[in-house]
């Protein structure tokens, strides 16, 4: 029992000093709609290794990133978010992939006006 | 009203819009909420909501949530006792702001001393909840979180008066003193003077009596520093007077004196929660929580007298993270719990020390929008419950748009605390009998049980109109159990299960916004709840099987300086329920089922100034002759704890509310 106790605070402990890195948060603008959009853009902002946290708002369309700045740059997250369709400060969203987002999506509707 | 998935452009021309200072689209947040990427089966209830049964307390707080049901305790106190997969409320974790509140020795009447306007909002989850929290939720958890001084209205005041003499006053005041500190500080009172016998038994309807209940809390926030911490203090003092009313008349011949009920309370709780979020990564922090409660209850009963003291200190320190990322996060840390009981029955003396102290560690995924699952475990010792392991988990699928399958495991266990949970005993002549085991508790062993469950949500569109519906199925299955025994006439018996005990619950509900004011809420329930008594396999007495349960809600749009009309209509069913075997009505009576509507309609003046009058019981059915041999309290045959519906009948109520956000 002792001993679990101890290995379950260990391991925690190993667990915080071994995140002691460059790690690094920043907010970005991303065009988007709805929750599908944010499921999108959190879910390729994971696939970039390194990336810690995600969190993308459907209000302020502000997309905020904890990431380690040994493995992810603030560049690749931004390209693959824009080759699944959404726009960010640095790159376009390509033709193809924003004609695939389902309709609910399409936030150059609302911004041509 | 977007009512598809295309998308609609509205233009404002620029001549419009330059007269426009904004354009404000709203929605109105419904005051129950159901999670739909939680994990957990989770319905969230709001001020708002508990505005609706404007009284007065927590046990009082769930007439229009149909996952808690509310039935009558016994004839003398007029609590009420909370149900929840039919099952009473010591299977329930009930926890303030996240530390265990209502047990023990305050687990009959905890929840009254709650006080509604007190309340921020309630989380009720069902089936298997968190192991943060210990080992001993079986069929659920209810958390009460109370209004913060930070963010919550700086002034709050209510009246309340209803026919029956019941008074109240609560009051709420916070302030924002600098930057990082704002303390609070509450106050409830009430009183009843009035005494009501309207059915002519000779007993009291409710009880007369007063209660004082103070609390104060400090609020430390600095976001720079990512600590946050609160120190809050409560005092509460009550009293309690019921049964029979003194007669005083020359021509009156009693033997014996009134049978009489005296329940005096008070009770001293103190905790300390503190947190720190690590600045940078805001996906990891440690919470530490501190809480000591005193809580002393004197009780006579007729000749019977109940004395329970109950010292406990609980803490515990959590720590957050996650693993690569905040789709795959932890928490992990250590809960003690120490409890000292007092308890005296008549001269019976049944005093024990109960300590514990556990690991916990609780891993999250969550994949956004279709999948997630929590893996809890806890492993703790206890100085009666021995070593044991307690496993937990929950997964949350989401295969279309709208829709979450739920399903749920765990295991939890507990001492029985014979007396305190089983109050209404007191209210009986039946003489008082445990088959003892030469275990821990009483002579009894602890409680184990396994509950499960299946949950599938939907949320729909129909003529442009939101809605949703959910089918849930639990069941509770109890591997170890304190069997409560009712079923011979003049005698309560407890003892251990041996056999079967099991409770299942399959419930169907459906919610839909009629229009932009109004909006209905209907839920069915059906209940199996079957134990292995010493006389054979029987359902639980006083569970009724069927329940249904619509509330209708309307409130005008209000204008701009905050003028609104609000009304709303409530309808519960109760189904027939087995009675326990009493020397009146026998073995195996049925009570008939039978149907109650509450009514309350709110005019608001003001933004912050409102007037509600308000009925409960509005067609007035009451429960015929609820107290057995109430000619005769005295005899073994005196019963007053068979109560399954109203014993007052019409209750009309009204009372005002005024808040300042300033």
């Amino acid at each position: 029992m002792k001993k679990f106790v101890l290995s379950v605070l260990a391991f925690s402990f190993a667990f915080t000093l071994q995140a002691q890195k460059s790690i690094e948060k920043s907010v970005i603008e991303v065009d988007g709609v709805c929750g599908m959009c944010k499921a999108r853009i959190e879910k390729t902002s994971f696939k970039v290794k390194g990336v810690k946290s995600a969190s993308w708002s459907t209000d302020t369309h502000q997309l905020t990133l904890i990431y380690d700045t040994s493995k992810a740059s603030l560049d690749s997250i931004q390209k693959q978010i824009a080759l699944v369709g959404h726009n960010t400060p640095l790159f376009k969203a390509p033709d193809e992939a924003y004609e695939a987002l389902p309709m609910c999506c399409k936030y150059k509707t609302v911004e041509d006006h | 009203m977007v009512a598809n998935g295309e998308f609609i452009t509205h233009q404002l021309r620029t001549v419009i819009a330059e007269e426009l200072d904004e354009v404000v689209v709203s929605k109105t947040k419904a005051s129950i909420q159901k999670t739909y990427f939680k994990p957990r089966n989770v319905v969230t209830i709001s001020s708002d909501e508990l505005l609706k049964a404007a009284c007065c307390n927590l046990s009082e707080s769930f007439e229009t949530n149909p996952s808690v049901d509310v039935n009558f305790s016994d004839a003398i106190t007029g609590t009420k006792q909370i149900k929840m997969l039919g099952l009473a409320s010591p299977y329930l974790l009930i926890t303030q702001e996240n530390i265990p509140m209502v047990r023990g020795a305050s687990q009959a009447y905890g929840l009254t001393y709650t006080p509604g306007p007190w309340v921020e909002s309630i989380q009720v989850t069902k089936g298997a909840g968190s192991v943060t929290n210990g080992f001993e939720s079986i069929t659920g958890q209810i958390n009460t979180e109370l209004f913060k001084p930070l963010v919550s209205e700086k002034r709050y005041f209510n009246l309340y008066r209803a026919l029956d003499g019941r008074n109240e006053l609560n009051l709420r005041l916070n302030s924002i003193l600098n930057d990082h500190w704002s303390t609070g500080l509450f106050l409830h009172a009430n009183n009843r003077n009035q005494e009501n016998d309207r059915n002519d038994d000779g007993f009291l309807d409710n009880p007369t009596g007063d209660q004082m209940n103070i609390l104060g809390r400090v609020q430390y926030t600095n976001a720079q520093s990512g600590w946050v911490g609160f120190l809050t203090l409560r005092y509460l003092d009550e009293q309690r007077q019921g049964g029979e009313i003194d007669l005083q008349g020359p021509n009156e011949l009693r033997v014996n004196a009134p049978w009489r009920s005296n329940l005096n309370t008070n009770r001293f709780d103190v905790s300390l929660k503190t947190g720190y979020v690590f600045p940078l990564r805001t996906y990891q922090s440690f919470g530490l929580q501190l809480a000591y409660s005193d809580h002393e209850q004197v009780a006579d009963y007729g000749q019977r007298n109940y004395h329970i003291d109950h010292d406990s200190f609980y803490g515990s320190l959590l720590f957050n993270s996650i693993f690569g990322n905040t789709l795959n996060t932890f928490k992990t840390g250590f809960t003690v719990a120490y409890d000292k009981f007092d308890e005296l029955v008549d001269t019976n003396s049944f005093s024990r020390v109960d300590q514990s102290a556990g690991v916990f560690f609780e891993y999250t995924y969550n994949d956004i929008d279709t999948w997630s699952l929590v893996l809890g475990g806890r492993l703790d010792r206890h100085n009666r419950l021995g070593a044991f392991f307690t496993p937990r988990v929950n997964v949350r699928y989401t295969p279309w748009e709208g829709s979450a399958f739920r399903l749920s495991a765990g295991q939890g266990r507990k001492a029985s605390n014979i007396f305190a949970e089983n109050q209404s005993l007191f209210f009986t002549g039946r003489m008082i009998s445990i088959d003892s085991s030469q275990g821990q508790f009483y002579g009894l062993g602890p409680e184990r049980a396994t509950n499960y469950g299946l949950s599938f949500l939907q949320s729909f569109n129909l003529f442009n109109k939101q809605g949703d519906f959910t089918i849930d199925f639990y069941r509770t299955d109890f591997i170890d159990q304190v069997v409560v025994d009712w079923e011979a006439v003049g005698l309560l018996r407890f003892y251990n299960l041996e056999g079967d005990s099991f409770s299942e619950n399959l419930q169907l509900e459906l919610n839909y916004e009629l229009s932009e004011n109004l909006s209905i809420r209907s839920a069915y329930k059906s209940y199996r709840v079957k134990t292995d008594f010493m006389s054979g396999r029987l359902t639980r007495p006083l569970t009724p099987r069927n329940r249904f349960f619509a509330n209708l809600d309307f409130k005008t749009t209000a204008n701009e300086n905050g003028t609104q009309w609000r009304f709303d209509l409530t309808h519960h069913f109760v189904g027939s329920q087995r009675l326990p075997a009493n020397s009146r009505d026998g073995s195996n009576a049925e009570a008939d089922g039978y149907g109650l509507w509450n009514t309350q309609l709110t005019r608001a003046f003001s933004a912050g100034f409102e007037f509600y009058l308000g009925a409960e019981n509005l067609t007035n059915f009451k429960q015929q002759d609820p107290i057995v041999a109430a000619d005769d309290p005295y005899s073994s045959n005196f019963d007053a704890s068979i109560i399954y519906a109203p014993i007052f009948g019409r209750m009309i109520y009204s009372g005002l509310r005024w808040t300042s956000k300033k």
